[in-house]
Parts: structure tokens; C-alpha cells; sequence
């Protein structure tokens, strides 16, 4: 990380950032203030991950960071250097679905959309984590996901489908 | 929100002497709590946050009885620690029943200590009259309406709540905090780092500008031990306590040998219940044992129409975590 550029009051407040978004590397020069979200949003034009309740209340701006799934609300961009994020842009190759993706359409695990990135990206994480052994465990750990909608029975069927193909 | 500078420390000594030197800098860790105050609710200010996780403070070991945990470590990263899992029950459920699994994975063991508090008016700078940010302004919580609030350290000044389940179980297990500070270390017993409001709900600990958690000691209980975490609130998941308990008990035949006892949702720190314990040591483990040790812990609760309803609730609370730690049942 090389420091330049803004300042307030004699403080260096605009930095660069190395780091690497769904396998690709960038360098970003930003205010030190920029969370990963608006990074992502604004900087990068990857407008998959959302804007909810931008506190950490809601889930809608999950995404991988080193593989672990994070709020990039509550992230700042300067924290992400060296590191490597992946959004729901980043799931599967172009014009492919993420088998989680498939399932979400399948089942019909969301309405409107909008927590529908970070449901996928959260569940992508849990599916890794291998904590899927039961309804109540996947409630359980999804429950940091909010769907105003109310699709969460499709959105456990969705799950436990992948899961339990990836069993099989 | 005023502009701010960000700087990454490279070991812990590094970290202490910039934030010591410099009146405005804050350390940043997890920052699930201190960006959301910084950057959104702009109720807290930083001219340099200091990045302090990749510090090499990471990680949990083992020596003897204790568990030396980095104060870096993620609260996901604990609560899948095999010793945690075998040997602290309390400390697992308490870690599993905070947040969501995209906060445990950012939130850290030291950051989780000094969370601010949930305080709603204290996060809404609209609010003129909060003491915790403007000494001397009063108490909307006392005069408004609260519910996720205090009855216990609290009085008219303040009734911010200390909303860490971890915090509940580190209590109750006598967890000590090691301080590293640019005058040189020290270890504090987690009940003696947090200071109730009082006149002063601004002093939330012990800390000087620029001391730096930089592990936490949990001991271990004996084995045979049993323990356990219970958190009601008003939904299921990823929700703050209404009330919570954290117990641990060693039973022979049917006596209570020795008794741990500490209370969430309740207080403005996390709440040991030494009275209750003492009711609890040398009593048989009956449903009439653990009500009286419920009796005993809460004693001058300072409560508004809000939060009447906990003195109630906490008590079942105690009661319920003591019969499923025990395993008698009415």
C-alpha cells in the first residue's frame, strides 16, 4: 500500500488499495473513508452486491473476503489490501450459474430481489462451512440474511437441495 | 464526518505508541460496531484509525489450564476452537447466539469487550440528551421509551447497556485482559475493566488513550464441569438479549459443590452474580435452590416502565439456564 495524493490538515486521507475482486487484480485510489461496499459499487461498477440497511442489520452487501463471507458495509476498502473479495459477479463464469444460483431460481427464493446477492453469497459461505445438517442449522446461520419478501421456506429448500447434492 | 487517515500497525508495540501519540487516533479492529458509529452514525470521531488486525495477536493456545486467546482472534475463529468446544460450553453457545456468521467472522475477541453500547439514542446524534456523549445533557433512555436498556449499574444518568453475550461468560469464568500501553503491561480481571456510569456514563473502562487489549486469559473449568449459555430475545437469531445467563456448576450427588453465575441484557457491564452464587454453593440443585439464587441477583434494579418486565424475566432466565446446566427439571 503506498500512500499519496489527499490531505486534510496535513493528513493523508486518499490511499491506494491493491486487491484482487473476483480473480482479477485492481489497484483503487480512494478516500480512506470508502467502504468495500461503495468500492465495489461505485468504483468497480459491480452492482450486484447491495446497498440495504448499510449498518450491518440486514445482509444484503455480503460478500467473500479470503473466501469468508462478510458484510462490506461495515468493511472498509483500505482493509481489503492484499486481500482477495468475491461478489455474486464472481460466482460462475459468464452466462453460467452458480449451482446456488440455479437452485435460488429453481425454487423461487426470492421476490423482489433485492437481499437475493447476499442470500446467495451467504449461502455459498455456509455450504463451504459444511454446517448444513438440518433445517434449523441452516435458519440458524442464514438468519443474518433478511428477506423483507419473506421467501426464507424457498430459500431453505435452495440450500438444502445444493447441500444435499453435493452429499450425494 | 470529518476525513480521516488510515494506517496499518505492524506489531503491537508500533500500534500503542501511534495511537498514544496522537490525541484523535483510534485502534480499528473488526469494526462492526466502531465504523458503523464512525462512518454512519458519525457519533464517534477519528482524525486516524489505526488497523490493528493483522497484528500478530491472532490465534488461540493452550497452557495448562487456561486458554490464551490473541485479541485478534475472530469470534468465529474461538467459537470453533476444540478446546472451547469441549471444555467451555458457555463461552461456544455465548459466541454462536451473537450476530451473524458474516460479524463473527469480522468481529474480534478484543473488539467484542469494548463494544459500545446498543443504545439507541445514543447512536442517534439528534438525540441532545445523552450523558455517554455529552457529559452533563441527561438521559433520553429514562425519559423516552427503552427496552433494550439497563436496571442493573444503572440509575437516572445512564442506562446504556453492555450488550456482549461473550462478555456474560468471560464474567462468569473470571477471564483476566492483558493491556499493553506505551508506560508497559498490565493484567486486569475482565469484572474490574469496565466502570459503572455513575455521574460519569463517558468512562465506559479503565483503559487510558491508546492501551491496547492485546490477549484475553479464559480458565478453563475442572472437568465435570457443566456449563451453559441462555439468550431470550424478541426473535429467534441475530437478535441482542433481552436477558441472558451464563452458568457453570459441579454437581456431587446432587449438591451444588461450586457455582459460576453471570447476567447479559441487564446491565451496564456485564453482570457477575456473586450473591447468587453464594446461595447457589453447598445447596442441593433443586427448582427452590435456583429461584432463591435468582432472588438474590437482582437486587435495586433501577428500571423505567421499559424495562420493568426484566426483573421478572432475568430471574427465569437464571432459573432456566441452571436447570438445563443441572439437568433438574421441574
Amino acid at each position: 500500500m503506498t500512500i499519496q495524493l489527499g490531505t486534510s490538515k496535513g493528513r493523508t486521507t486518499v490511499i491506494d488499495v491493491d486487491v484482487v475482486v473476483n480473480s482479477t487484480a485492481r489497484r483503487l485510489t480512494l478516500d480512506c473513508a470508502v467502504t468495500l461496499l461503495d468500492a465495489l459499487r461505485e468504483h468497480l461498477g459491480l452492482v450486484g452486491t447491495k446497498k440495504g440497511c448499510d449498518q450491518g442489520a440486514c445482509g444484503a452487501c455480503t460478500v467473500l473476503l479470503d473466501g469468508k463471507r462478510v458484510l462490506s458495509c461495515l468493511t472498509l476498502a483500505a482493509q481489503c489490501d492484499g486481500r482477495e473479495v468475491t461478489t455474486i459477479e464472481g460466482l460462475a463464469p459468464e452466462g453460467e450459474l452458480h449451482p446456488v444460483q440455479a437452485a435460488f431460481v429453481r425454487h423461487d427464493a426470492f421476490q423482489c430481489g433485492y437481499c437475493t446477492a447476499g442470500q446467495i453469497m451467504s449461502a455459498v459461505a455456509l455450504l463451504e462451512e459444511g454446517r448444513t445438517g438440518s433445517d434449523a442449522e441452516i435458519r440458524e446461520l442464514m438468519s443474518g440474511n433478511l428477506c423483507r419478501c419473506g421467501a426464507y421456506n424457498n430459500i431453505v429448500a435452495a440450500i438444502r437441495e445444493v447441500a444435499a447434492a453435493r452429499r450425494a | 464526518m470529518a476525513p480521516f487517515e488510515y494506517v496499518r500497525a505492524e506489531d503491537a508495540a508500533g500500534a500503542v505508541a501511534m495511537v498514544s501519540a496522537d490525541p484523535g487516533a483510534t485502534f480499528l479492529a473488526g469494526g462492526t460496531t466502531h465504523l458503523d458509529l464512525l462512518l454512519k452514525d458519525a457519533v464517534i470521531a477519528s482524525t486516524r484509525l489505526v488497523d490493528i488486525t493483522r497484528l500478530p495477536l491472532r490465534g488461540v493456545e493452550r497452557a495448562g489450564d487456561t486458554l490464551r486467546v490473541g485479541a485478534m482472534t475472530t469470534m468465529e475463529e474461538l467459537a470453533a476452537d476444540t478446546v472451547v468446544t469441549e471444555r467451555l460450553p458457555l463461552i461456544r453457545e455465548a459466541l454462536l447466539a451473537s450476530a451473524s456468521t458474516q460479524l463473527r467472522n469480522m468481529a474480534t475477541i478484543g473488539g467484542n469487550l469494548l463494544q459500545r453500547t446498543r443504545c439507541r439514542y445514543f447512536r442517534d446524534r439528534t438525540v441532545a440528551a445523552c450523558n455517554k456523549r455529552a457529559l452533563g445533557s441527561g438521559c433520553a433512555a429514562v425519559t423516552y421509551g427503552a427496552r433494550m436498556h439497563a436496571i442493573l449499574g444503572a440509575s437516572e444518568h445512564c442506562i446504556a447497556l453492555h450488550a456482549s453475550d461473550l462478555c456474560v461468560a468471560l464474567a462468569a469464568l473470571d477471564a483476566v485482559v492483558d493491556i499493553e500501553g506505551a508506560a508497559g503491561q498490565r493484567r486486569v480481571p475482565l469484572t474490574e475493566l469496565y466502570v459503572v456510569p455513575g455521574q460519569r456514563p463517558d468512562v465506559e473502562n479503565v483503559l487510558q488513550h491508546g492501551e491496547l487489549i492485546t490477549h484475553v486469559e479464559i480458565p478453563l473449568l475442572p472437568a465435570g464441569a457443566r456449563s451453559g449459555y441462555l439468550k431470550v430475545r424478541d426473535r429467534t437469531s441475530y437478535e441482542f438479549a433481552l436477558t441472558s445467563a451464563a452458568a457453570a456448576l459441579m454437581l456431587d450427588c446432587g449438591t451444588i459443590a461450586s457455582a459460576r453465575l453471570a447476567l447479559g441484557g441487564v446491565g451496564t457491564i456485564p453482570w457477575r452474580a456473586h450473591e447468587a452464587e453464594a446461595v447457589l454453593t453447598g445447596a442441593p440443585a433443586t427448582v427452590t435452590t435456583f429461584r432463591a439464587a435468582a432472588e438474590a441477583a437482582i437486587h435495586d434494579p433501577f428500571t423505567v416502565p421499559g424495562t420493568a418486565f426484566k426483573v421478572e424475566l432475568a430471574k427465569r432466565t437464571m432459573v432456566r439456564i441452571l436447570e438445563t446446566v443441572s439437568g433438574v427439571n421441574p
